[in-house]
């Protein structure tokens, strides 16, 4: 296999076999067929002269670069981040070298050029109050940027819990009006990958997917690549056995805790979180938010912001005796109240009974 | 609405409401059921041994001699349901911590493989008193709606409880959903119906066994 790509990571210590691993695993972690591995490679490692890549624009509205860092800081060398060397990235306000109107100029030179081809990567909310004053880039509200952009996309990545669900300022009260992209956007095919931020193995799969196949990968119901978000992270958590036994850590300094016991009294999210940490990790498969020692906090779910608190068991209510006291006295009176319309139609009964006497069954 | 937001609902508002409710239910029909009072029986009392409201209340929940062989389902499938969800109930670990963070009470619980196990016993016991209640014909012909309801709102929360556990049907977090608002639905209409006999039991049987035992019969 030969290709600019393959030279680029020999000259960054890669070798071939490396990256021929790397898209297996990419391609097994996605759960496609062995062979999709070699697809893959094959179609990065041949990815033509830097004019022909395929052109991605990454636009950040409301977000805190999160996003980026987890991709571009993935682990060293950057295997996630080759695949910057396979796609032509035309604008990335953190990443690009230009600043300014060369900044334009080079967002809308890439959207005229590849006109209904290019990939448009959003990361963050878009914010509607105040005829979306809140985030202006080059003079623009977030909104029109991303109806100018979108128009031309061949398909959007919502990337992060902001693009693909509002994520924190969707949070309530939601002071900015923050929308997804696909609360704006309904005519082009929308990815979603959330996370606060998401797995770089996600990002990376997602978008070999893309340029291998030319397709988006198979979609659950929030938008989410199925093959990453598929599954709950407590049917794949290594501290299962424990919720099963009924071992559970009482606090985060307890022996519980440090046995490694399950996390869910301590407010772990796991069982409704559907994300693919406990088996891909993090940081190249060091570590994970439970293998750390805390709870899932549910951050590739809508609105996990406001889901009760995170350090509260799952099985917990909010606050289930808020109204406890005022139904208990409500109840006692309307008990009462009943009691005093049985008495008066007891009396009543008994003063409207006739007696009868030994004298009237005679007659 | 999306599921987590289903869940904080019914793990927020809808929980406070379907407690609010049940609360309010149960001492309003406490009040009525006890301020209703009884004629005094002017009566001499006769002394028999083994009939007063104490031994009622213990004697009723053993059956009758040759009760069981007459009536197999009935009493083999009530005490097999009725066991099963005090365990499903009180010994699964997510229901004790609930319990826990109410009132500060807990106990250890049993391993989910077993809860899992009583559940469907629960469920099977459940259909079985179902079809006989719908096969024989002077059951059916006692029955009314309340029965049919009542089964309905009981069987629920252990058919969502254990899907949710086995991952069937739906995704984890509906089904979770579902089953705390099932839950909510006995709450709400457990103090108005045929369910409020787990608040009465004990306090009728102790009545019967009373006025009886005033007259003499060991019931």
């Amino acid at each position: 296999m030969q290709g600019p790509l393959i030279e680029t990571l020999a000259r960054q210590g890669v070798t071939r076999r490396t990256f021929m691993k790397f898209c297996a695993t990419l391609a097994s972690a996605m759960a496609l067929p062995p062979s999709a591995g070699r697809a893959m490679a094959e179609a990065m490692a041949a990815a033509p002269a830097a004019s022909k890549r395929p052109s991605v624009i990454w636009l950040p509205f409301q977000e805190c670069t999160g996003c980026t860092e987890s991709i571009t800081r993935s682990h060293s060398p950057t295997l996630e981040g080759l695949i910057f060397d396979v796609i032509s990235l035309d604008y990335q306000e953190t990443l690009m070298a230009a600043a300014g109107h060369q900044a334009e100029e080079a967002l809308h030179a890439a959207m005229a050029a590849n006109d209904g081809k290019y990939l448009l990567i959003v990361d963050g909310s878009i914010p509607l109050g105040l005829d979306g004053a809140y985030s202006c880039i080059a003079g623009k509200s977030n909104l029109e940027t991303l109806k100018e952009v979108a128009k031309g996309a061949a398909a959007i990545v919502a990337m992060g819990s902001c693009a693909a669900y509002g994520g924190l300022p969707h949070a309530n009260p939601n002071p900015t009006g923050a929308v997804s992209v696909s609360d704006i956007i309904k005519d082009k095919p929308i990815i979603n990958i959330p996370g606060c931020p998401p797995i770089p193995t996600v990002i990376t799969g997602v978008l070999a997917h893309f340029l291998t196949f030319g397709s988006l990968p198979e979609l659950d119901k929030h938008g989410r690549p199925k093959a990453f978000y598929g599954e709950t992270i407590h049917d794949r958590c290594y501290r299962r056995p424990f919720y099963d036994q009924g071992k559970f850590a009482k606090t985060f300094d307890d022996q519980g805790a440090r046995n490694g016991w399950c996390l869910f009294e301590l407010g772990c999210k796991g069982p409704v979180t559907y994300n693919a940490c406990a088996t891909v990790k993090w940081n190249g498969g060091t570590s994970w938010p439970v293998e750390s020692g805390h709870g899932c906090l549910g951050c590739s779910e809508p609105d996990f912001w406001d889901a009760g608190g995170f350090y509260k068991a799952l099985s917990m209510p909010a606050d289930p005796l808020k109204l406890a006291a005022k139904a208990a006295v409500v109840g006692a009176a309307a008990g009462v109240a009943v009691s005093f319309v049985n008495r008066g139609k007891k009396s009543a009964a008994k003063s409207a009974h006739e007696t009868t006497t030994l004298a009237d069954l005679e007659k | 609405m999306n599921e987590i937001q289903l869940l904080t609902w019914v793990r927020g508002d809808g929980l406070d409401y379907a407690v609010g409710i049940f609360l309010l239910g149960v001492i309003w029909r406490l009040f009525e059921i006890y301020s209703l009072g009884r004629k005094k029986d002017l009566s001499a009392s006769r002394s028999v041994a083994g009939a007063s409201g104490w031994h009622t209340i213990f004697r009723r929940s053993l059956p009758p001699a040759g009760m069981v062989k007459k009536s197999p389902v009935s009493y083999i499938g009530g005490y097999t349901f009725h066991i099963g969800l005090a365990i499903v109930v009180f010994l699964f670990a997510p229901h004790i911590l609930l319990i826990q963070s109410l009132t500060g009470l807990s106990w250890p619980g049993l391993p989910s493989q077993f809860i899992d196990l009583a559940a469907v016993v629960t469920m099977a016991a459940m259909v079985v008193v179902l079809a006989d209640r719908i096969n024989k014909p002077v059951k059916r012909y006692l029955s009314t709606f309340g029965d049919w309801f009542t089964w309905t709102v009981t069987f629920l929360p252990v058919l969502t409880g254990w899907m949710a556990v086995q991952h069937l049907l739906l995704p984890y977090t509906t089904m979770l959903a579902l089953h705390i608002l099932s839950v909510e639905v006995l709450l709400v209409v457990l103090p108005f119906t045929k369910l409020f006999h787990a608040f009465t039991l004990f306090g009728s049987r102790w009545y019967n066994g009373t006025v009886n035992g005033h007259k003499g019969v060991a019931v």
